[in-house]
């Protein structure tokens, strides 16, 4: 009797496990199915090389390169904020950061990320982008440079936290034998405890990376919504988000190629942080084997 | 000056930057949320929170978004809670190093990356058409459910992990099967750190404004939901909303509205901390 029991409860917990399988084949199908039977109709050649998105307007163009540049610009943008930011934050933590100082400012930091991305949104619209326009006369009122700076600032704790964790992996008489050389702290970060990171590192960037890429609201809000084939940072763009954004909440019936759209737009996002998903998973179990 | 100096010198330079980079964020924070409590401060009253929408700026209250993310946090939490807890229970106590677990693995470290919009294009085709659930707030708490599992999952794994192994073999040592250790021994032991972690995913729930917009909630109900299968605004989306108009009153809305979210969005940190906080000591 008490076996059987185990053995039900066992099962069950494992079905429990599998419903994760079951998202990610969900996730797949959905978009694949949706995804095929748009491209049953727009030419797959047409998508990846028309440098048109206009799928709303009567003249339709279905390509995706301009929203395609628009991710990667803020993207790019986020990332050159958030890297030497979040990577000097945790060479500081680790190197030099008294201890009772590390544990008061992590749980700080990691506010950061759990305010909402429709509050970064506003930020940006409506403090950033008057304050830049100071600056940079020309710059519009919807742009990529303040969204990609605000997101940039949302991701620092997304790379200062993991790189810190690899960085206070590193052993400690790796410093030592560093220290005993008599160079300072500074030398020691960049010459011994960096390099002997760098998976761990590496990892936390295209972590960022990643999430940049999907990051939606504060695009959707502060970026505009125009696609444009262009890397000027100073005019409204339109991200593959913020597309599918833009159609979510228009009244676009089920089944028409408009709906399907939002489902190709969203497995050309899939497919890109599927993979660097996929790449950082691979790194990180590298990176385990080697000081375990 | 030597090189020795000029080393010195640029060692206490990279100090001073570090710690100029580490409250950079948090000046910026504080700038911010000082700013919004300019805007926002004055608009909240009473009467903001159990007005219903309106054309009128002034008039409007958030009752409704308010209502609908209340709705959607419980059924999230009600949906997601037993699942993740299960699933973190069956890797860390059951799974046998085989190309399963090794599977199910790199598949949560997978959807812990997938971006949330991508959830609420499962959730509109698999919950609101295939289901034929609508837009309804029951559609969005799964959309937000699935969303969520993996945070769940990870954090019930490292809780579990933190449970010191003599306690399970004393349990086992008197007689007790697998299960009677895991639910009178392991799990209680382990309460703070699920808890902690439900607690930081459920806040993570309640920000999440893109999967929701797409399952089709709405910036405009009428009414606040009273079943499950009602049409629902989250304050997100109403925020969202507001933004997006011309007229400064509404941006004043916006800014009152993004007060009491990240009021909610802080407590609920600050009560997960407070639980994990007391589990460490209780731990050691």
């Amino acid at each position: 009797m008490r076996k059987i029991k185990e053995f039900v409860i066992e099962k069950s917990l494992l079905s429990s496990a599998l419903v994760t399988i079951a998202v990610t084949v969900g996730i797949i199908s959905v978009l694949a199915f949706e995804a095929f039977s748009f491209f049953q109709e727009v030419s797959i050649v047409d998508f990846f090389t028309d440098t048109q998105w206009t799928p709303l307007f009567t003249k339709k163009h279905y390509g995706i390169l301009p929203l395609l540049t628009g991710t990667l610009l803020t993207t790019f943008i986020a990332i050159s904020v958030a890297l030497p930011i979040g990577l000097s934050i945790s060479i500081y933590l680790s190197e030099y950061a008294p201890k009772s100082f590390r544990k008061t400012i992590k749980p700080l930091l990691e506010l950061l990320a759990a305010v909402p991305t429709v509050v970064y949104g506003f930020f940006a619209l409506v403090v950033v982008t008057p304050f830049l326009q100071q600056f940079i006369p020309g710059l519009s009122g919807f742009n990529s440079l303040s969204a990609g700076i605000v997101m940039g600032i949302m991701i620092i704790p997304f790379v200062s936290s993991l790189s810190e964790d690899a960085l206070f992996a590193v052993p400690k008489a790796l410093r030592e034998a560093s220290y005993g050389m008599g160079a300072t702290r500074l030398q020691t970060a960049f010459k011994v405890v960096v390099p002997a990171a760098s998976s761990g590192i590496i990892v936390s960037i295209i972590l960022a990376i990643s999430r940049a890429i999907g990051e939606t609201m504060i695009v959707a809000i502060a970026a505009g919504q125009q696609p444009r084939l262009t890397l000027d940072p100073t005019v409204p763009v339109e991200t593959i988000t913020a597309y599918i954004v833009q159609v979510s909440l228009g009244d676009v019936p089920h089944g028409s190629l408009e709906y399907k759209t939002i489902f190709a737009a969203g497995i050309t996002l899939f497919a890109f942080t599927f993979l660097l998903n996929t790449l950082s998973f691979r790194i990180r179990k590298k990176f385990r084997e080697k000081y375990d | 000056m030597t090189n020795v100096q000029k080393n010195r010198l640029k060692d206490q330079l990279f100090k001073f930057w570090g710690i100029g980079c580490t409250l950079i964020g948090l000046v910026l924070l504080i700038i911010f949320i000082g700013g919004i409590l300019i805007d926002g401060l004055s608009r909240i009253d009473w009467a903001f929170i159990t007005d219903l929408p309106s054309r009128k700026a002034e008039k409007s209250g958030i009752w409704t978004p308010l209502m609908g993310s209340v709705w959607i946090l419980v059924l999230t939490a009600i949906i997601s809670f037993p699942i993740s807890v299960a699933a973190g229970v069956y890797l860390e106590e059951y799974a046998k190093k085989n190309r399963l677990s090794a599977l199910l693995e790199i598949n949560i470290s997978n959807l812990a990356g997938v971006p949330s919009i991508i959830y609420g294009l499962l959730g509109l085709e698999v919950f609101v058409r295939i289901m034929s659930l609508g837009a309804s707030v029951l559609a969005g708490a799964l959309t937000l459910s699935l969303l969520i599992l993996p945070i769940i999952i990870v954090a019930t794994r490292e809780a579990i992990k933190a449970v010191p192994s003599s306690i399970r073999d004393a349990s086992y040592a008197l007689g007790a099967s697998k299960w009677q250790t895991i639910w009178n021994q392991v799990l209680p032991a382990s309460s703070g750190g699920i808890l902690t972690g439900v607690i930081l995913a459920l806040s993570r729930a309640v920000g999440e404004t893109a999967p929701l917009i797409v399952v089709g909630a709405l910036a405009y109900v009428p009414f606040a939901p009273s079943g499950p299968l009602d049409q629902f605004s989250v304050l997100p989306i109403q925020i969202f909303n507001w933004i997006s108009r011309p007229q400064q009153g509404f941006i004043d809305n916006a800014a009152a509205a993004i007060i009491i979210l990240l009021l909610i969005t802080f407590v609920m940190n600050g009560i997960a901390v407070y639980f994990r906080n007391k589990w460490q000591k209780k731990l050691q």
